[in-house]
């Protein structure tokens, strides 16, 4: 789901015009060792269309400042080890090109660590958080295999598609660091964790899913806390598409029984009773679901916004017409219960 | 030039929430000599919190919403941005898996509709940009904001996933340096404010099961708004509204400062700079008073 771009396929090589461009460099420098603050290095250097972010980084490294430090490893965008950041943008330095990014971005780039405030030596950062939760959900087969097994298992074509792109992760740490949720709740499992719990929640070999799924949705560090913000779909390049597999392990709890009653799980389901009974949503009645009695703590935010006309009653709710409709689809293509 | 007609989606908020979002986006319409056909049989989209207990059904009501926009012959446009997520993510699903599309027909042929996927799926923001033009509306100006700092705050689904988002309208943007927003307060002839918040998520889908974390993102994007000066902010999305307008002192207990700006809606801001009068924007059913009006 990142932000495609156009390339120049299938052109040969002796006919592919190398082109140069000056490009500003803003380069986050720090060491945790000797600095108080993070400050900017600037850099103005020729790149050509030929160079990809790691190239430059190199150079900065070669040719200005032996001192300059960055993680970095296969150079083919498969180990993971070289996730930055370029104007925000999280960016597998190996396998993007300088052009892609001065074309997104024109020629003033910044380069800085996934997570600045993890920041250890310039680009280099503390994951130690990313493999925590990473363990935490734990991300292996779990299964009762006998020491002498009678006859293989085995996985068909279609099961094995219901792993997805969710296998295709190498743990850049890119999504975890887009993520605004992790920055703000430490104990928020992040979308790499749940992307991986969803690789072997999907495995039909996996026997711990039931279990793996109660702790995935805990309060405060679980599923539920994921605020659709879709930053993790736009990191990821690999095209993981994070989000999508916290949607599936969603219903998955409800498809497998193992949902249980709170605020989250019953907001999502009153959006159905809602649907059923107005066509539309009743805004207030939702909230009442979902909270219960604790629907007291909203009172002081209902009262303002009823006196400034934000707040219709049940009754003056303006059903949709066809109503008859909607009810007849819900009873015939509900698939969930809860 | 021809008379732009669209099927407007009004989204749930518009009708109970945020009415001056729906008094404004007409307001602006009749102004800008569109026609808007309103989709008073449409359901609520789900709002991706449907989509987390019943995938199916939640494509089943959208493609019915999306079929009556099929039986008008137009473009349904969309006003929040979430509605315009999960209406262009069941067209996309269905547009791309026959198989699929093949099932939700099945049900909605029940109630005697199809599916087919020939009408375009765009935010308000995006026709305007798309089909009238920057231009166009720069020479519409007759009260030009020149006055004001704007911040924009863009709200995640109508610039996220951008994959998806790109295939709705012709102005590409992208997601990581937005422009649209911004080009429209310059259109305006307001001036943006940059900050780095502006693309960020407002934390609304997790008001009720983490209200300290929606809080904690709504107030770093007022505050960060602030800091630019801004006189007030301006967004395209109904949802983002309500969380930066409606409660800012949780916003302000959560960070540790107190943070307020005034909220428009994209089309309130389009409304003043339009000439359409504050009533017709209904500024007074804003939490936070609108008070340089």
């Amino acid at each position: 789901m990142s932000l495609k771009l156009e390339h120049t396929k299938g052109e040969p090589m002796s006919t592919h015009k190398i082109t140069t461009q000056t490009v500003n460099f803003k380069v986050f420098r720090f060491n945790a060792n000797e600095d108080y603050l993070p400050y900017y290095e600037d850099y103005k250097m020729e790149v050509t269309s030929e160079e990809v972010v790691l190239d430059v980084l190199n150079r900065i490294k070669w040719d200005h400042d032996g001192s300059f430090s960055y993680r970095r490893s296969c150079r083919h965008g498969i180990c993971g080890t070289c996730a930055i950041k370029v104007n925000g943008r999280a960016t597998l330095a190996c396998k993007e090109r300088m052009h892609d990014m001065t074309e997104l971005f024109g020629e003033e780039l910044t380069i800085e660590p996934l997570s600045t405030k993890r920041a250890v030596k310039d680009l280099i950062i503390d994951k130690g958080d990313f493999w925590e939760k990473h363990d935490a959900i734990h991300p292996y087969l779990i299964s009762d295999v006998q020491e002498h097994p009678e006859h293989e298992h085995i996985v068909t074509p279609d099961e094995a598609e219901q792993l997805l792109e969710a296998d295709l992760c190498i743990q850049c740490g890119a999504c975890h660091y887009a993520c605004p949720v992790v920055e703000v709740n430490d104990d928020f499992f992040g979308p790499a964790a749940f992307a991986k719990a969803y690789r072997f929640e999907a495995d039909v070999r996996d026997d711990a899913t039931d279990e793996r799924l109660q702790e995935l949705h805990q309060e405060k560090q679980g599923l539920w806390d994921c605020v659709k913000c879709f930053e993790c779909a736009e990191a990821c390049p690999k095209d993981v598409n994070p989000i999508d597999k916290i949607t599936k392990l969603h219903q998955m709890l409800f498809q497998r029984g193992v949902a249980t009653s709170n605020v989250a799980t019953r907001h999502a389901v009153a959006f159905k009773k809602s649907i059923a009974r107005f066509g539309v949503l009743d805004e207030g009645g939702m909230v009442l679901y979902s909270e219960g009695p604790a629907i007291v703590k909203h009172l002081p935010l209902a009262i303002k916004m009823f006196a400034k006309g934000k707040i219709v009653p049940p009754w003056g709710i303006t059903k949709s017409d066809n109503l008859d409709e909607i009810q007849k689809l819900i009873k015939s293509s509900s698939t969930a219960k809860f | 030039m021809k008379k732009l007609k669209y099927a407007l989606f009004t989204g749930c908020t518009a009708k109970q929430s945020t009415p001056e979002q729906m008094m404004s986006t007409l307001a602006v319409a009749e102004k800008l000599g569109i026609e808007l056909v309103e989709l008073t049989e449409a359901s609520c989209c789900g709002a991706s919190h449907l989509q987390d207990y019943d995938d199916f059904l939640s494509l089943v009501l959208n493609a019915r919403n999306i079929a009556y926009a099929e039986k008008h012959d137009l473009t349904m446009v969309t006003i929040c941005n979430t509605c315009q997520l999960n209406t262009a993510m069941t067209k996309h699903r269905l547009d791309n898996n026959a198989e699929l599309k093949a099932r939700v027909n099945e049900k909605l042929d029940e109630v005697g509709l199809e599916y087919k996927g020939t009408s375009n799926i765009t935010h308000f923001l995006y026709a305007i940009i798309d089909d009238i033009g920057l231009d166009k509306v720069k020479e519409m100006v007759v009260t030009p904001l020149s006055q004001f700092n704007i911040a924009p705050f863009y709200g995640c689904h109508n610039i996220r996933p951008s994959e998806l988002q790109n295939e709705t309208h012709k102005t590409p943007e992208n997601p990581y340096n937005p422009r649209s927003l911004d080009d429209l307060i310059i259109a305006c002839g307001g001036a943006t404010v940059d900050y780095e918040e502006k693309n960020k998520c407002c934390g609304f889908h997790v008001e009720l099961q983490a209200p300290h974390t929606s809080a904690v993102l709504a107030g770093k994007a007022v505050a960060g708004a602030m800091d630019g000066n801004a006189d007030w902010i301006v967004t395209p999305c109904p949802l983002c509204h309500l969380k930066l307008d409606t409660q800012t002192n949780h916003l302000s207990d959560a960070i540790g400062r107190e943070v307020a700006l005034p909220v428009l809606h994209m089309q309130q801001m389009l409304g003043l700079a339009l000439g359409c009068t504050h009533e017709q924007l209904g500024f007074k059913h804003h939490i936070e008073k609108v008070n340089f009006v």
